[in-house]
């Protein structure tokens, strides 16, 4: 139907240009308030991301990059400019259909987790399962298997309160992961982390997040996590100022933590 | 969704209890009150369901039962001629001053039943038979007259004491509903209670009728009420009568009624709160599942039956109290207590509407909510 949104890339798979984008922005502009208070916070964005990346979009505090992961999600709507989402365009979705497009094709990773204090880390995985009506048993099978990719296969049955900011993030990964999303969005990740769970997290969304069927975007002020990036976008005063690669780490060169293959250490991270 | 929705309501134990002790004793409140009111207002009409006739006839303008109106004593007559009606017997009702051989006085409601028939005798003796009253001298009095007057040692049946200074002697103790004023009764035949009675030109005070069993009786009643000029009624329209009396000229339904009101205010205030606060401090997870493609309407049905679940708990816990608490106090008939199944229901309508109306204000707050939240 009109939400499968396979279809598109399909016939331009191999030409020379590469696959279109997951995400298409151009000449976007968004702004708040009217009238003296008027606020133009995007002011022209063009930024393709490209199934299969991880990009890192960066930029200056107040710069209006998490508005334009609001935009791109269909969280928010755009005053002006052309918006395709997995082929899809986004503006001209009713609302109703755009919440279920998001919830069908989209999972987020927020910087303050937002679990549901109340639920067990398999039951918060299971959440975006639940709301579309996957029967619960089904769900949390799912979930478990989840939580055991991220290396949480020992903590399923925790409260959020229970677990490490670094493990509530893990929790967090795997709800966003588990209704097989093709395309990942994360606000500042790893803001709430130490630096060494920062690492960690970011290379669980370099290896279990990213995939060949997904765009993954990171937005981050974080210096220290851009290797883990295929690409770095800087977003300064409402534009993208400037798009570059990020150089592959020669093989063998420490790459920081990678996940699989057993839980990793759980020594680094004590319950708070 | 129900079971995260449910999962969200018990997980937090401490708001959870706090928003269940709210309902229950808003519940409790409700139950316990009205159940008290509506016990005090069948007490203000015992002096009609006591006596158990269905057709009460008296003076057009009197107000309530226990306010005499005397009638022509051939109004007897004039209501026994009426077609339709089976049978019609005097009553007489009164105030009397008891003197027990103590000298102590105490204030009786004298009551006089037709010899003949002894219709509106009590409905149940406790000790003694109802016939004796037609042996010299015999009063039959209510248990009520036995606790305030001094025990079973001062009254039971044989004692003797004076009425209005004319001899009495104790041949039954009735046992009967309690009287509002908590004034006991003595009951006598009709001609005895006359002599007791200080002298005057009328001494009827009611005649109690019955329509043929062929014969409705609330057209019977009017058709009373319209031959002999009096003032007729059923026993339920003097009953509804004398509430009415009691609520416009006592201050028990206004007390009850701002109780019962504060209670269903305080309830629907404290529920409303906490249901509000509990959603607005999961604000940020509910803008998250919002985020997730759940829609406004899976929300509010998740709101709902957090709202509904915890509602009827408290019903269950409210009501289960209060009926404890009714048993206790009435068990010893101190207190008036009658839960009612319209009153049962009223208390849920009411828990329903608090309901609602947290559910609902919790509601719009979530309509409103900007999934964006979640990115701050
Ligand atoms: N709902 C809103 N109403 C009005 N102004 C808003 C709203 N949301 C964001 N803004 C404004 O838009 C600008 C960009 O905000 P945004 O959150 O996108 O920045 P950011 O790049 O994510 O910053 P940070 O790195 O601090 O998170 C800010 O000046 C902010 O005040
Ligand atoms: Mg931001």
């Amino acid at each position: 139907m009109e939400l499968d949104t396979h279809t598109a890339e399909a016939s331009v798979e191999g030409a020379p240009k590469g696959p279109p984008p997951a995400v298409m922005v151009r000449g976007v502009i968004k702004s708040f308030g009217t009238g003296d208070t008027k606020v133009t916070v995007l002011k022209g964005i063009d930024l393709d991301v490209r199934m299969g990346e991880l990009l890192l979009l960066v930029g200056e505090s107040g710069g209006g990059k998490t508005t334009l992961l609001s935009v791109i999600a269909g969280i928010l709507d755009i005053d002006e400019g052309q918006l395709d989402v997995l082929g899809v365009p986004l503006p001209h979705l009713p609302g109703g259909k755009k919440t279920k497009f998001r919830g069908q094709t989209m999972g987020f990773i927020f910087q303050q987790f937002n679990l549901l204090p109340t639920l067990t880390a398999v039951e918060n995985v299971a959440v975006p399962l639940l709301i579309h009506g996957t029967p619960k048993k089904e769900a949390l099978h799912r979930a478990r298997t989840m939580l055991e990719t991220v290396g949480l296969g020992d903590r399923t049955e925790f409260v959020p309160a229970k677990l490490s900011g670094g493990q509530q993030q893990r929790v967090a990964i795997a709800r966003a992961l588990v209704s097989e999303p093709r395309l990942l969005i994360c606000d500042e990740p790893t803001a709430a982390l130490d630096g060494e769970n920062g690492q960690k997290i970011m290379a669980i969304l370099r290896d279990v997040g990213r995939s060949p069927e997904r765009a993954v975007i990171v937005v981050t002020h974080d210096s220290r996590i851009f290797r883990f990036g295929d690409r770095i976008a800087e977003l300064t005063d409402g534009r993208i100022v400037s798009v570059r690669g990020v150089p592959k780490t020669p093989p063998g060169e420490l790459t920081g933590p990678t996940v699989g293959g057993g839980a990793p250490s759980a020594s680094t991270e004590s319950p708070s | 969704m129900s079971y995260v929705a449910l999962k969200m309501l018990f997980g937090d134990r401490a708001k959870y209890l706090m928003l269940l002790c709210g309902l229950t004793f808003c519940v409790m409140l409700i139950v316990q009150q009205g159940s008290i009111f509506w016990g005090l207002m069948i007490w203000s009409q015992s002096g009609i369901s006591n006596l158990n006739a269905p057709i009460w006839v008296t003076d057009p303008n009197i107000s309530q039962v226990a306010e005499v109106k005397p009638i022509a004593s051939t109004t007897v007559e004039r209501v026994r001629s009426v077609p339709g009606v089976e049978w019609a017997v005097p009553l007489y009702r009164g105030v009397g001053r008891a003197r027990l051989a103590n000298g102590e006085y105490h204030q009786i409601t004298l009551m006089g039943l037709d010899a003949s028939t002894l219709i509106g005798r009590p409905g149940h003796m406790q000790e003694g038979r109802i016939e004796d009253l037609r042996t010299p001298d015999a009063v039959v009095v209510d248990q009520w007259a036995v606790e305030r007057m001094g025990g079973p040692e001062a009254i039971k049946v044989g004692t003797i004491f004076e009425i209005n200074d004319k001899k009495a002697r104790v041949v039954g103790i009735a046992h009967v509903q309690k009287d509002f004023q908590n004034i006991p009764s003595v009951y006598a035949t009709f001609e005895r209670a006359t002599t007791y009675a200080p002298p005057e030109r009328r001494l009827l005070s009611y005649v109690l009728a019955k329509a043929r069993d062929n014969e409705p009786v609330e057209a019977v009643t009017r058709r009373i009420a319209e031959q002999t000029g009096l003032g007729a009624f059923t026993q339920e329209e003097f009953g509804w009568k004398t509430i009415l009396w009691v609520l416009k000229n006592t201050g028990i339904g206004i007390n009850f009624g701002t109780t019962i009101l504060l209670g269903f205010i305080v309830g629907m205030a404290i529920a409303g709160q906490t249901f509000y606060l509990f959603t607005v401090e999961n604000l940020k997870q509910f803008g998250a599942l919002k985020a997730m493609g759940a829609s406004t309407f899976a929300l509010a049905r998740m709101i709902i039956l957090q709202a509904f679940t915890v509602g009827l708990i408290g019903f269950g816990v409210g009501i289960g109290l209060a009926t404890l608490f009714g048993t206790l106090a009435a068990s010893r008939g101190q207190l008036p207590f009658s839960e009612t199944w319209p009153l049962l229901w009223l208390v849920f309508g009411s828990l329903l509407a608090i309901c609602i109306f947290s559910a609902t204000i919790s509601i719009i707050k979530l309509a409103k909510l900007e999934p964006a939240i979640v990115f701050r």
